[in-house]
């Protein structure tokens, strides 16, 4: 159906796209939703469990990885404004810095993540069933939670791959740049969930 | 009868325009939505036939006490692999999918939805799902947790219920994916003077819905996606050895899973609210109550989950909340019934097909409803919790629901999607037969289900045999009944008799409006909308 993807294209309708990006951020957080509900629900059960496993966290790393996406949304929404200034290289390098803060953000995960495993912690490991319901609860949703978000960095991350190409091609230019938004909408969902992830699991302890 | 019929010269319809493709890519990779609507129709058709088999199995084995069929273990697995299909792959795709696809942009006067390549792309991610669930019947055997997937069953049972879990998760994706496509396309693409209140019922209903695909749905996919962690990597979120609380697992899922009960019924009350103004000849009564008492459900829907719960264990206060909600969630249904029938009452009625099953919905619903607050009073669900009764109960609303809402659109809609005529007296019969079958099959379960006849069991006790005799001679004449339609309508949809006639039913939505079948992008100029619709002069 050629002649209806043309119409669909010709009848480009932005604020359509944006909706769509909106409701799509709403099921995003209803489903990280049922995690802290999980979350809520288990650190209520276990609060000295929780309190003493948290101090576990390297904090200082937990902080890096913060600044680091709190700057990668800030230079992804930059991007969004220097294409509507007809800049296309500032914007690529923004884009460019946004996609290499997102991979320090996973290197620095993967550090974490193996440390914690070199001790004997991974979700359903015998040491954990040794220390106890609370450790096991709180590790085990440590691993799936920031797991998820890390997945969802990687999807992320396709995502701005994808807009840096178009962007290098003029797919997206500065009156045709709505998925570039789109894309910065979703990182900034992703940051926004590590903001509620990183004190849950570092800060409160 | 010429302004009624269609110009044959000039037009192409949507089923002559195959955008220069063969075969089958005609139709798996068009964007076309009326297409994809009937691409979820011939899907959702052969899951039926599936879940109509292991539902007519389960009725044979209960024919009589002990073994007929089989034993535990493959009853175990036939009512949940019934439950999975009839539930994820049927009834909450189910009218959205089918009927919200093909009429949704032709009814606000669109010329497609919001996002045509989303919209194929989920269906897609429905024929993934569906695979996934197929792939569940092998290896270890069937899964036989039930459809709700209930811990610590499903992370303790050997049988292979992982992919089934996995294929409930995808089929949410595609749900989703449905109803942003909905509520984008009903916020930007309404014709041009079609105010929120000029809007046609159906759409108001497929935008409740939307909204509850969208906001319920992702509870259940990380619920199931947790299970998923437990079984792969025994986690521990819902194991109480670990530390988990299984209780946990059951709100979860009831979070989504009640208000899915919504997604099925209400564009099931749409369609139903489509058909009764256009065979009595009146306008709708109460046109915003229904839209008011639509959204009153899609928003206490979310709220109610508990009363699945009640001897599960749950505080006292909490119990008689979730009791109240339940009965106030059950007032807007009532809205809705009254509104149909005062739409009917005076009005010059013609009892063609379509309207018998939206009447015979009406019954069947009220009874559903009705055995549905007997459940949500706290003092007799104990006594009735997990019983027959609930069978009856949930297929009253769910199967006679949505089953008769379904089949009554197909009937409506027929000659505007296939530009064919199907046999009425064969689809009467059918139907006769069908809701004779269907008040004979459940109509015994409720007795059963006072008397203590538990659910979910191949066999029972002496005393409970008569009830269960009638019961599964219910289910044979309801195949029969079945079958004639289903036969009835794949002829006619493929040697019927042709008809271009617009208008069939006088029916005063723009569906109507458009030639039969309609074009490939529905309307030539985008119409302009100056009055209400359901106006009968």
């Amino acid at each position: 159906m050629s002649e209806s993807i043309a119409h669909h294209d010709e009848h480009r309708d932005d604020e359509a796209s944006k909706l769509g990006i909106w409701l799509f951020i709403f099921t995003e957080l209803l489903f990280f939703g049922g995690l802290f509900i999980t979350y809520a629900v288990y650190r209520h059960a276990h609060p000295q469990a929780f309190h003493m496993a948290a101090q576990q966290l390297d904090v200082a790393v937990g902080t890096i990885n913060t600044v680091i996406l709190l700057i990668s949304s800030m230079t992804i929404a930059m991007a969004t404004t220097s294409i509507q200034k007809k800049d296309k290289r500032t914007t690529l390098i923004l884009i460019g810095i946004t996609l290499v803060l997102a991979l320090v953000f996973l290197v620095n995960k993967y550090f974490e993540w193996s440390a914690k495993i070199d001790h004997g912690i991974w979700p359903g490991s015998p040491l954990l069933e040794e220390l106890g319901k609370g450790d096991t609860l709180f590790f085990g949703l440590y691993f799936f939670m920031t797991g998820l978000h890390a997945l969802h960095i990687i999807i992320g991350m396709i995502l701005i791959i994808v807009i840096f190409v178009r962007v290098r091609k003029d797919k997206i230019s500065f009156d045709n740049f709505q998925l570039l938004e789109n894309g910065g909408l979703y990182w900034h969902l992703v940051d926004l969930i590590w903001i509620f992830l990183f004190p849950l699991f570092y800060l409160i302890t | 009868m010429s302004s009624n019929t269609t110009d044959n010269t000039g037009y192409k319809s949507y089923l002559e325009e195959d955008g220069g493709r063969k075969g089958i890519f005609k139709w798996i990779l068009s964007t076309d939505h009326k297409r994809i609507g009937l691409l979820y129709l011939y899907a959702m058709m052969l899951w039926f036939c599936v879940g109509v088999v292991l539902g007519l199995l389960m009725k044979l084995e209960l024919i009589a006490p002990g073994k007929t069929l089989m034993e535990a273990q493959a009853y175990n697995a036939t009512f949940t692999v019934h439950g999975v299909i009839m539930i994820f792959l049927i009834v909450i795709p189910g009218l959205p999918a089918v009927f919200g696809n093909f009429m949704l942009p032709i009814q606000i006067g669109a010329k497609d939805v919001a996002f045509p390549r989303l919209n194929l792309f989920s269906w897609y991610i429905y024929i993934l799902g569906g695979i996934l669930v197929i792939i569940s019947l092998f290896g270890n055997g069937p899964p036989d947790t039930g459809w709700t997937f209930y811990a610590p069953y499903s992370f303790k049972t050997g049988t292979n219920m992982l992919p089934a879990a996995l294929g409930a998760f995808v089929l949410g994706f595609s749900s989703i994916l449905t109803g942003l496509n909905f509520i984008v396309t009903i916020h930007r693409m309404r014709a041009p003077g079609m105010t929120w209140f000029k809007m046609p019922l159906f759409p108001w209903t497929l935008y409740g819905t939307a909204w509850i695909q969208l906001l319920a749905t992702p509870i259940i996919g990380i619920t199931l996606l947790m299970v998923a962690g437990e079984r792969i990597l025994g986690i521990g979120f819902f194991d109480p050895a670990k530390g988990g609380d299984p209780l946990l697992y059951q709100h979860l899922f009831w979070i989504y899973s009640h208000p899915a009960v919504y997604i099925m019924i209400l564009p099931a009350m749409g369609a139903i609210s489509e058909i009764i103004p256009t065979f009595a000849k009146k306008t709708i009564f109460g046109y915003k109550a229904i839209v008011f008492s639509t959204l009153a459900i899609a928003f206490v829907g979310y709220f109610v989950w508990g009363h699945h719960m009640y001897t599960s264990g749950m505080s006292g206060a909490a119990l008689w909340a979730f009791s109240l909600l339940t009965f106030i969630v059950a007032i807007p249904s009532a809205i809705k019934v009254f509104n149909w029938i005062s739409t009917m009452h005076q009005g010059s009625i013609s009892t063609e097909i379509p309207f018998l099953w939206a009447a015979s919905f009406i019954f069947i619903f009220m009874i559903g409803g009705l055995t549905g607050l007997v459940l949500g009073s706290l003092a007799i669900d104990v006594h009735v919790h997990d019983t027959a009764f609930v069978v009856a109960h949930f297929h009253f609303i769910v199967f006679g629901g949505v089953g008769f809402a379904f089949f009554g659109a197909i009937h409506y809609w027929f000659s505007k999607i296939f530009g064919r005529k199907y046999d009425p007296s064969w689809a009467k019969t059918g139907w006769i037969i069908f809701f004779i079958g269907f008040v004979t099959l459940y109509g015994p379960m409720f007795y059963l289900g006072i008397k203590g006849m538990p659910r979910r069991y191949f066999d029972y006790l002496e005393e409970f045999h008569g009830p269960n005799i009638i019961s599964t001679l219910g289910a044979m004449v309801m195949v029969a009944g079945f079958l004639i339609i289903l036969v009835n309508l794949i002829k006619s949809a493929r040697h019927g008799e042709k008809t271009t006639e617009m208008n069939p039913w006088g029916g005063t939505n723009l569906e109507w409006q458009v030639p039969t079948p309609p074009p490939l992008e529905n309307f030539d100029e985008i119409p302009v909308i100056d009055k209400a619709t359901y106006k009968y002069d």
